[in-house]
C-alpha cells in the first residue's frame, strides 16, 4: 500500500567523496505529513543527504526511497514529485507575480486548464489576490517568501524541501508561513526543512541532528528536550552581578557535574548532571530550573560527539 | 554613550528609517533586532559614523571630542570583509598597521585576542579556509585590535550554527566585561534574548524597547501552551475563543485576553470534549510573542 509507505526511508545511506565520508550510514524514517527539521552545522552532511534524497547524487552505499521511488534509480520521478525552496528565493524580479507562477507551472509541465487552476490556487495560498500584476521585485520580504513557496509547490508536490525558509523574515510573517506549512502537512504533504535556526526548528514535528556525516539524534522537539533532561541533566538559570566572573569561578571550583555554562543576557545558565546542582554551585546563586531550549540540546550533542571535555556525567 | 534622536534616512524615495530615537548606555550589550529591510544596517552605519541621517541626529560619544573618535569604534560588517588569501596572523598584522599600532603592542594584542577567540592554534591558516564561525571570530578580533570603546556588529550570528554562535556570544560578553560597549543587530529572537537592552525595529521604526524582561512583562495577554501528539489539535482549536492560535510542530500556543482568568480550565475542557489528550499550561510570553503582536498592531513606541 503506497499511502502507508513512509515519505522518506533510508538504510545505511552513505556517500564518500574520495577518502572523505560526507554521509555515514544515515537511517531515516519520515512518515507522510511530518514536518521534519534537519539540523546540523555547515559541512555536517545535510546538503549531501538532501541531494541524494532528491536523486541528484548517487549514494556510495546504502539505499533509500522518497515518495515511493528509489533514490538511486528513479531520480527523474522523484524530482517531478518534490518541491524545493531555498532561502535565496529563485524568483524573477522583472516578472509579475502571476508570470513567476506561470513560469514555474510551465517548467513542471502543467498545461492549459490545469496550469490556470494551479496558478490561481497558489495566488490564493500566498494571499496575493489583487496583486497578480505587481512586479516581483517590488514585493516586501515576507510577501516574496510566500510567493517563493507558492512557486515551489505549484505542481502539488508530495514532498517539499525547505532551506532556512524564514531566515530574516519578520516574526509575524514567519508565523504565518509556518501556519501555511502546517496546513500543507495536514493535507498530506511531507516537509523537510534544513536550518540552523532553533526558532525554525520549533515549528517542526520531528527533528534530526546531523554531525560529521552521522545522524546523532532524532525525535520531536519536546522529546529531545526531555531526553536531554534524562540523559544529561537539567538547565538552571540565575541572575548574578558579574556573570563572566561567576562562570569562571564555577568552572574553577567544580570538579565535575556541570556540562555547559553560558551567559544568557543578564543571567547565567548551566546544564548540570542529574536532578540537582552540585552543592557548591547550588549555594552560589538563586537558581531556577528552566526548560532546555533546542539550542541546549544541539550544543550538548555536538560537543559530546566532538569529544569535547566535560561533556559526560559519570555516575 | 550613543544617542539617537528622531533619525530619518531616505534613499531616494525609499524611507529606510522613519524617526528612530533611543539611547545606548556605556557597558551595554545592546540589540538592534528586526527582520531584513527593517533599517538595522542603516542604523548601525550611522552609529559607526559612515552614514549621516537625512534628518535627526545620531551621536556616538567615544574617546572624548575630536576627530579621532571613529578610531575608538570597531565595526564588524554583515559580510566577511577580511582578506581570504591572507592568514589569520597576516590579517591581524595588516589591521594593526592600518590602526597605526606599534609592532610589539600589535603582537601582544593579537595573541591575547586569538586566545580569547580560540583561534590561537590556527594563526597560519588562510582566512578563506576558515569555517563561518571562525571567520566571524577573526573579524571580531580585527575589529577590536585597537581596543575600541564601542564594538558594532551587523548580524554576527547569521549563517552560523548554534555551537559557533554560542562561542561568538561568549567572546562578545568577555569583551563587554573588559569595558567594551556592544551594539549588535540580529533578526533572531533567541539572540535578542541575549542582549541586556534592545530595540525592535520594523519598517524603519522602533516598535518596542527595553530589557528582554521588561518587554515580555509588558505583553498584555496570556499564553496557553498545548502539548500533544494529536496532529489535528490545531484545527480543533479553531473554534476556541482566543486572540490567536499558532502551531509550533505539535505544540500549539493559544493567546487569550490577560483578564480572562479561567481560560486555562476552559481550554482543558474544550480539548477533553474533543477527545484530545494534551498537556496544557500557561507560559511566559517570548520576545517573539511580543513582536508578533507589535508588528500586527503596527503601534510605535517613542
Amino acid at each position: 500500500m503506497k499511502d502507508a509507505e513512509a515519505a522518506v526511508s533510508t538504510v545505511g545511506l552513505t556517500r564518500d567523496f574520495g577518502s572523505f565520508r560526507a554521509v555515514d550510514g544515515v537511517n531515516l524514517d519520515i512518515p507522510r505529513g511530518a514536518i521534519f527539521g534537519f539540523l546540523g552545522p555547515n559541512g555536517s552532511g545535510k546538503t549531501t543527504t538532501i541531494r541524494m534524497l532528491c536523486g541528484l547524487l548517487r549514494p556510495s552505499s546504502g539505499s533509500g526511497r522518497v515518495v515511493g521511488c528509489d533514490i538511486a534509480r528513479e531520480g527523474e520521478a522523484i524530482r517531478r514529485r518534490i518541491g524545493y525552496m531555498s532561502q535565496k528565493f529563485s524568483l524573477y524580479d522583472d516578472l509579475t507575480v502571476a508570470e513567476n507562477l506561470t513560469f514555474y507551472a510551465g517548467m513542471y509541465g502543467l498545461a492549459n486548464a490545469k496550469r490556470r487552476e494551479r496558478v490561481d490556487a497558489m495566488i490564493a495560498l500566498a494571499d496575493l489576490r489583487g496583486r497578480e500584476r505587481t512586479l516581483t521585485g517590488a514585493l516586501a520580504g515576507g510577501v516574496r517568501q510566500r510567493l517563493a513557496l507558492a512557486c515551489a509547490i505549484v505542481h502539488e508536490p508530495e514532498m517539499i524541501f525547505l532551506d532556512e525558509p524564514t531566515s530574516g523574515v519578520d516574526p509575524a510573517a514567519r508565523r504565518r508561513f509556518w501556519e501555511t506549512i502546517a496546513d500543507l502537512a495536514d493535507g498530506g504533504a511531507t516537509i523537510m526543512a534544513s536550518t540552523h535556526f532553533m526558532d525554525e526548528a520549533e515549528h517542526c514535528t520531528s527533528l534530526g541532528l546531523m554531525y560529521a556525516g552521522k545522524m546523532l539524534i532524532s525525535g520531536s522537539p519536546d522529546a529531545l528536550k526531555r531526553e536531554l533532561t534524562v540523559a544529561a541533566g537539567k538547565i538552571w538559570q540565575a541572575r548574578v552581578p558579574d556573570s563572566i566572573g561567576f562562570l569562571d569561578r564555577i568552572r574553577a571550583f567544580v570538579s565535575g557535574g556541570i556540562l555547559d555554562a553560558y551567559i544568557f543576557g543578564a543571567s547565567v545558565r548551566v546544564l548540570a548532571c542529574g536532578a540537582r546542582l552540585p552543592a557548591d554551585v547550588a549555594g552560589a546563586a538563586a537558581w531556577e530550573e528552566r526548560e532546555p531550549t533546542l539550542e541546549d540540546v544541539f550544543v550538548h550533542h555536538v560537543r559530546s560527539s566532538a569529544g569535547m571535555e566535560g561533556q559526560r556525567c559519570d555516575a | 554613550m550613543i544617542s539617537v534622536r528622531d533619525a530619518h534616512k531616505f534613499y531616494g524615495n525609499v524611507r529606510a528609517l522613519g524617526g528612530v530615537s533611543f539611547d545606548v548606555e556605556r557597558g551595554s550589550v545592546f540589540g538592534v533586532v528586526g527582520p531584513d529591510g527593517a533599517g538595522k544596517t542603516t542604523l548601525l552605519r550611522m552609529i559607526v559614523g559612515v552614514l549621516s541621517p537625512s534628518s535627526g541626529t545620531v551621536d556616538a560619544r567615544v574617546g572624548g571630542d575630536g576627530s579621532d573618535s571613529k578610531r575608538r569604534i570597531g565595526y564588524v560588517a554583515g559580510r566577511f570583509s577580511l582578506y581570504e588569501d591572507l592568514s589569520i596572523l597576516e590579517n591581524l598584522a595588516l589591521f594593526s598597521r592600518l590602526y597605526g599600532m606599534d609592532a610589539a603592542r600589535a603582537a601582544s594584542r593579537s595573541r591575547e585576542l586569538l586566545e580569547l577567540t580560540g583561534l590561537l592554534p590556527f594563526g597560519d591558516r588562510l582566512a578563506g579556509r576558515l569555517s563561518g564561525g571562525m571567520k566571524q571570530k577573526l573579524a571580531i578580533a580585527a575589529a577590536v585590535l585597537h581596543e575600541p570603546e564601542l564594538l558594532v556588529l551587523d548580524e554576527p550570528g547569521t549563517g552560523v550554527d548554534p555551537v559557533s554562535r554560542r562561542d561568538i556570544w561568549s567572546v562578545l560578553y568577555r569583551l563587554n566585561r573588559g569595558g567594551v560597549t556592544i551594539v549588535v543587530s540580529t533578526p533572531y529572537m533567541d539572540e535578542a534574548e541575549l542582549c541586556t537592552r534592545l530595540v525592535f525595529l520594523h519598517k524603519g521604526r522602533v516598535l518596542e524597547s527595553g530589557t528582554p524582561d521588561e518587554i515580555c512583562d509588558r505583553f498584555p495577554h496570556r499564553i496557553l501552551r498545548v502539548r500533544t501528539d494529536v496532529p489535528e489539535t490545531r484545527r480543533r482549536l479553531a473554534d476556541f475563543p482566543s486572540l490567536s492560535v499558532s502551531s509550533f510542530g505539535r505544540t500549539v500556543r493559544v493567546v487569550v485576553d490577560g483578564a480572562d482568568a479561567d481560560a486555562l480550565p476552559r481550554l482543558r475542557e474544550h480539548l477533553a470534549r474533543a477527545g484530545i489528550a494534551a498537556d496544557v499550561d500557561a507560559v511566559r510570553p517570548t520576545l517573539e510573542d511580543v513582536f508578533v503582536l507589535a508588528a500586527e498592531s503596527g503601534r510605535d513606541v517613542a
